[in-house]
């Protein structure tokens, strides 16, 4: 498993918000060690049993042993709270949070990538380890299965579907990434297939990608340089979208010519990975591969 | 969200770049109280590319003509735009277009400004035909927009002297824009070189990041921006809505779910009619107001609605058909997919419709495609 394990520490920034709460409580649920919340003036309360502090340098102080941090921080906010966790050494920071402007984007990507710290996100749904420990919020009820399949995904919902049929059809997942939506992301699909190459658990590689960027282009030119040898299966969204058009994420955008659903099957289908045509097909051609 | 023209030159302007002299007006009168030589160029305020092939720029040599063309444009719909400003412009003694752009790179993660000689095509035209034509200067965002960049620039265009520091000016200004206004894309294509050795933005193209409006009080997204009627009629639900140019409605819940419903139509050899994502933990009002919409729409001829519940509630999401249906009625074959959290309690709920609940979305689009192709389509 890659990011997320039986060590990680969970700190909330934004804990006692509705969904930071809520998801609190169903991390909590799944087994993730989460050891305390953040929310500037709520310091002292408590939220489903976890304790709240004012800072990130406070619940450190009390929590030395968080390495991870999950943002639900609303969007106006949410660039200070990603600092605030860099600037304190966290390791890991996942953001959840939607709507962050890509200008705020841009400058705490690069901030955190020299001061050493991985992000996921921002618009995503987190990293699962199925049965290990959650960071996110995909729904636990699909992810009980550990298994050979790494996913990478830049959607949420159909993650969760393609996961659910996975697991359905007897393949469990090391972890499942969903790298988000954004233009801009801390970790993107070639950075996280580069952390799944040196994982010994993962045997494939599920790639959910999307029109837009050229992120899936790029992954395929490191299979083609061999710095990615595991077998992929990949399956892309938007085959029927509009070019100029906005589809929901704000990555999801063919602009200038780049990112069409056709460049990135060619690409794929050009160094060996199998690109499924639905959803339900990834599973068929998982199971091709593991014969 | 993309700028209409005449606001990106006004804000261009506003920092210092020529943009040719004109007027925007929104209704024809305006013209009478203006003071421009002709001809002037008409140009409706429309966000596609293409305007003049569209006959949406024409010339005018007099006010008769200019007030003939405006009235023509104002209040026409086009792609379900409806144009509600025009623009008019003296004309420009042009000796040479050029192309220059500040936009984001993704793949790097820092800004980017694009030049080159050949102004006046679509970019993607250049990169296709011409890549080596296309100077790419990456800008770090710590770092800003640093001499040595501008110089650089200057030297593939082949501006020396007065004209390179002109340029150099006009580039500190466009990512001065570009930063101040949260930019996407600050664009002038094509860029005039005039012969009394002059640059005129002639065309603008400005998209703003929609994040990020809340900071820019002075847009004014129903007046200047590009969404279609349907469009800011669903801002107003808060879904992503996209209209599509076919006959099948496609409702779900994530972008990403969404997207690969509006596929699984064409695989099935339908036409998706739209993109509508209800988005996570959608409420039943949500739902009813996206059925609405689509019921409504004569387009459509059948809906498809994918749910893949993680935190939506399948109940929540029932109670929203039902209310939808309650209102407009069953005017339409409905294909329902739900999956995922409260299952059970959606299907009790959506049972005395008598519309079938589907496990698999493939399943549900298939006998909804039968069903229409049945329908005598």
């Amino acid at each position: 498993m890659i990011l997320v394990d039986q060590n990680t520490r969970v700190l909330v920034q934004g804990i006692t918000g509705s969904e930071g709460s809520r998801h609190t409580l169903y991390m909590l649920q799944y087994g993730t060690k989460v050891v305390a919340g953040v929310t500037p003036g709520r310091g002292g309360q408590q939220v489903h049993g976890v304790p709240v502090y004012d800072s990130v340098e406070d619940a450190l102080r009390k929590h030395p042993e968080i390495n991870t941090s999950i943002i639900f921080v609303p969007a106006r906010f949410a660039s200070d709270a990603v600092y605030e966790a860099v600037d304190n050494g966290i390791r890991l920071v996942v953001i959840i949070t939607e709507h962050i402007p890509i200008h705020d984007a841009i400058r705490f990507v690069n901030y955190a990538k020299y001061k050493g710290t991985v992000i996921i996100g921002p618009n995503c749904p987190g990293v699962v380890s199925p049965t290990v420990s959650k960071v996110g919020i995909l729904p636990n009820s699909v992810y009980v299965k550990k298994g050979p399949v790494g996913i990478i995904s830049r959607s949420g919902t159909l993650t969760y579907e393609i996961s659910y049929h996975l697991t359905q059809a007897g393949f469990g997942q090391s972890t499942v990434v969903g790298i988000g939506g954004d233009p801009i992301i801390g970790t993107d699909m070639v950075e996280a297939a580069l952390m799944y190459e040196n994982d010994p658990e993962t045997k494939y590689l599920v790639v959910i990608g999307e029109i837009g960027g050229d992120q899936e282009e790029r992954l395929a030119n490191l299979v083609r340089e061999g710095k990615v040898t595991k077998p992929i299966v990949a399956f892309i969204a938007g085959r029927t979208a509009p070019p100029g058009k906005r589809l929901g994420h704000a990555g999801a955008i063919i602009s200038m010519g780049v990112g069409t659903y056709e460049g990135k099957v060619k690409a794929l289908e050009s160094v060996g990975i199998k690109v499924a045509k639905t959803p339900l097909e990834v599973v068929k051609l998982v199971r091709e591969l593991s014969k | 969200m993309r700028l209409l023209e005449y606001k990106g030159k006004e804000i261009l302007a506003k920092y210092g770049v020529s943009v040719p002299k004109g007027i925007v007006i929104s209704s024809v009168s305006d013209i009478d109280k203006s003071n421009l030589k002709y001809p002037v160029f008409v140009k409706a305020q429309v966000p596609f590319a293409g305007r003049a092939k569209m006959g949406l720029v024409k010339r005018a040599s007099n006010k008769d003509e200019a007030k003939q063309i405006a009235s023509e444009y104002l209040g026409k719909v086009i792609q379900d735009f409806e144009v509600k400003k025009v623009l008019l412009e003296e004309g420009v003694d042009v000796a040479k277009e050029y192309y220059v752009s500040v936009t984001i790179d993704r793949s790097s993660r820092t800004f980017i400004i694009l030049a080159s000689p050949e102004g006046g095509v679509d970019i993607e035209e250049i990169a296709r035909t011409s890549p080596e034509k296309i100077y790419r200067a990456r800008i770090h965002p710590f770092e800003g927009l640093r001499d040595y960049t501008v110089n650089a620039i200057n030297k593939f265009m082949g501006f020396t002297g007065d004209l390179a520091s002109k340029f150099a000016s006009l580039l500190r200004i466009m990512y001065n824009v570009f930063d101040t206004y949260d930019a996407e894309l600050v664009e002038i294509n094509p860029l005039a070189l005039t012969r009394d050795g002059n640059f005129v933005a002639l065309d603008v193209k400005i998209m703003i990041d929609d994040n990020a409006l809340y900071r820019h009080g002075d847009i004014s997204v129903e007046e200047e921006g590009d969404l279609t009627r349907e469009e800011l009629e669903a801002r107003k639900y808060g879904f992503h809505y996209v209209e599509l140019p076919g006959y099948v409605g496609v409702v779900g819940n994530g972008a990403g779910l969404t997207m690969a419903t509006m596929d699984l139509v064409k695989e099935f050899k339908g036409e998706p009619a739209d993109f509508l994502d209800v988005g996570g933990g959608a409420s039943r009002d949500i739902v009813k107001a996206a059925l609405t919409l689509l019921l409504k729409d004569e387009r459509i001829k059948g809906i498809v609605l994918n749910i893949f519940g993680g935190i939506t509630r399948g109940d929540e999401v029932a109670y929203g058909v039902v209310e939808a249906f309650k209102e407009i009625g069953a005017s339409k074959p409905l294909a329902i997919r739900l999956k995922g959290t409260n299952e059970e309690e959606g299907r009790r709920i959506l049972a005395p419709l008598g519309v079938k609940i589907y496990e698999t979305a493939e399943e549900a689009i298939g006998e909804l495609m039968k069903n229409l192709q049945g329908g005598g389509r």
